[in-house]
């Protein structure tokens, strides 16, 4: 997995509620899609028109944030489905960190599978920055710091974030979890020797 | 320490805690369907990675097979996919449980009928509607493929704990209303993002009374107000439902499984971090009016307008969404005019909910210019319903009896609505494309959705009972 340690890049504002992963990657284009081409779907169904020519009013389409490496969503991003293609395709399309006040629980976890950073901020702020994208697109361009734990707008003041002291070393050093787990290993077997005694009804032999 | 049911679940999966909040958890059962199960296999074999425990995994290839009973192979989807995702569980020597198999089905509902989902089990699957099993009792969410990958090679999964939240349903629902109205309406009154980061235990009076069915139908729903984790304590009613079906333990193993799920059940003083009360006494048929689960009303109710205390971006959302939905503000959600009626889905395909639509529907006519489809949830809930004679109740009717699929529900298996075209709907999103580019959903009840074939509106069951 790719190491995530600074980032300095376009940022670009899409802040409405509720963006579910049904909208960031629409089942029709899903399956035969590789997971590196799955930025071509991003967004599909606000990015393009039903003649399949780009839509001019939708962020990515503008021609300032068509490079941007980092999205800022509204509350609740990545809602529903668990299609870890919402992740692929905000990658392959070049993100690497998305900014929101809340995102839903099953797309936060696929972010780390794949390097992608999630920073929660509270919402004012998220707002706030959106309004400055809004009155001066020219400014978009942000430094989030994963070693110091900064978010840096071109203007204004460095914005801290939080996130598991776990998850900030796996992605400074690009670890994947699988990897971790099998540090674990033996901790899983004698858990499974244990666990065999008191609840054999999980294990295979009782398993009909 | 007093512990929430969920506390007891959770403490008993922890393998090793991993500081900051973060455990590692033992995972019990891993369900795989034809489109994450099956990228997660191919990941699998890219990585070089094994099935560590096969026979603790069930594949069923239910996204992509169509309902359509003359050739669910007709779909691109299960062209591409179908054949290599069953060639490639056979080499993992995991279950798969095929098309014409008595098991198959949508994983959902048959984790429950088979007894593969039990009380007190940790189970993921990479769907997002795996909250379904906690109607069981069991702590079951859904996950992505890469996720899904690290459970198949560790037994084992990466979990920050959540917050517990409880909601409580008081009292008796009324003739005409179901489980899912209650669903509906708490993601209604608290919004779609109100259960991120916690998991949910159902309980009060109105769950206990509720059957198994109507609980699973519940927990289904988790998802759709944010929370990965919905669950109701197992009691007896649970017990008598899982004796004897086909992956359940026996005779003593069985004895000792019960006296252990007794337990799970939260301590009189446990805390939760968050608690709401639904009285349901009061409570009516709801219908979703937009795009989004929350955007939901009583059928009494219209869809509303732009003028309440919607911040601008929420407006903005509203007005897509009614946009979108092609209504106007203050229209009346009885009356609406609808294409297509489809009983189906994990959340609405047991028996009990053809039961109750056929009741409905029994005598009566689909009206002329509206499809409507009924797709049992899986080969048994089919057979059943068959030996009752449901199946010609919804036939004689003008009903489409369609074989076991995820169908209308997902878009992944050629059943789609065309754009434009509006459907009442039992499943679980109605989301912007969700069944098909530009179709438009409405969710409601099974018994909702069989007033709406038989009138060709959005109507209100109980004017039919």
């Amino acid at each position: 997995m790719q190491a995530f340690t600074k980032l300095t890049a376009i940022a670009a504002p899409l802040f409405r509620p509720n963006i579910n992963t049904d909208i960031i990657t629409p089942m029709q284009f899903l399956v035969g899609t590789s997971r590196e081409a799955m930025g071509d779907i991003l967004f599909a169904p606000w990015r393009f028109n039903d003649d399949g020519s780009e839509n001019p009013d939708f962020i990515l389409n503008m021609e300032h944030f068509r490079e941007a490496r980092i999205l800022i969503g509204g509350p609740n991003f990545a809602c529903g489905s668990s299609r870890e293609s919402a992740v692929w395709a905000l990658h392959s399309f070049g993100f690497r960190a998305v900014i929101a006040p809340s995102f839903g629980g099953i797309f936060a976890n696929n972010c780390f599978q794949s390097g992608m950073l999630p920073i929660v901020l509270p919402e004012k702020k998220v707002a706030a920055l959106v309004r400055q994208l809004d009155a001066a697109p020219h400014t978009a361009t942000f430094t989030i710091d994963l070693e110091t734990l900064l978010v840096l707008p071109s203007q204004g003041e460095a914005i801290p974030f939080k996130i598991e002291e776990f998850r900030r070393t796996a992605l400074l050093e690009g670890l994947d979890d699988l990897g971790l787990m099998k540090k674990h290993s033996d901790k899983i077997s004698a858990f499974q020797t244990t666990d065999r005694r008191s609840r054999p009804w999980i294990y295979s032999e009782n398993f009909g | 320490m007093e512990r929430t049911l969920f506390d007891k679940i959770w403490d008993q999966h922890v393998v090793t805690d991993l500081g900051s909040g973060m455990n590692l958890l033992h995972v019990d059962r891993i369900l795989l369907h034809d489109l994450s199960g099956f990228r997660a296999l191919r990941a699998l074999d890219d990585a070089g990675e094994t099935v560590i425990h096969p026979e603790l995994v069930v594949a069923c290839p239910d996204h992509t097979v169509a309902s359509d009973p003359t050739n669910p192979f007709a779909s691109e989807t299960y062209d591409r996919v179908g054949d290599e995702f069953r060639i490639l569980c056979q080499r993992h020597k995991i279950r798969h449980y095929d098309v014409e198999s008595q098991e198959f089905g949508i994983l959902h509902i048959i984790g429950p009928e088979l007894g593969l989902t039990l009380p007190g089990t940790t189970l993921v699957c990479g769907d997002s509607h795996t909250c379904t099993h906690g109607g069981l009792g069991s702590l079951a969410w859904g996950i992505g493929s890469s996720e899904l990958v690290n459970v198949l090679a560790s037994q084992t999964i990466i979990q920050r704990k959540p917050k517990r939240m409880r909601v409580n349903f008081e009292g008796s629902l009324q003739e005409g209303v179901t489980p899912k109205d209650m669903i509906l309406h708490l993601i209604g009154q608290s919004g779609v993002e109100a259960g991120d980061g916690f998991a949910v235990e159902y309980a009060g009076t109105a769950i206990r009374k509720l059957n198994i069915e109507g609980r699973l139908t519940v927990c289904n729903l988790s998802i759709e107000m944010g929370a990965k984790y919905g669950m109701v304590a197992p009691d007896e009613k649970v017990f008598d439902y899982l004796r004897d079906r086909k992956h359940v333990p026996q005779d003593e193993i069985w004895d000792k499984a019960v006296t252990h799920w007794r337990k799970l059940h939260t301590d009189d003083d446990a805390i939760f971090e968050k608690e709401v009360l639904i009285e349901v006494e009061d409570l009516k048929p709801h219908v979703t009016w937009g795009t989004s689960p929350e955007h939901v009303i009583a059928i009494d109710g219209a869809v509303p307008g732009l003028d309440s205390t919607y911040g601008e971006e929420e407006r903005l959302a509203v007005s897509a969404a009614l946009d979108y939905i092609g209504l106007e503000p203050g229209t009346p959600i009885e009356g609406v005019d609808i294409d297509w009626v489809f009983i189906g889905s994990c959340t609405n395909s047991r028996i009990s909910d053809l039961r109750a639509a056929a009741s409905v529907i029994k005598g009566r006519k689909v009206v002329e210019g509206v499809t409507a489809w009924v797709v049992p949830g899986s080969a048994m809930v089919k057979a059943e319903a068959e030996s009752e004679g449901l199946d010609k109740i919804f036939i004689e009717a003008g009903f489409d009896w369609r074989v076991p699929s995820c169908s209308l529900c997902v878009g992944a298996n050629g059943d789609i609505l065309s754009p434009g075209e509006r459907s009442i709907s039992t499943s679980n999103r109605n989301f912007v494309g969700r069944q098909g580019p530009g179709s438009r959903t409405h969710l409601a009840s099974p018994t909702m959705a069989a007033a709406a074939a038989i009138t060709g509106k959005i109507t209100d069951v109980r004017k039919l009972v």
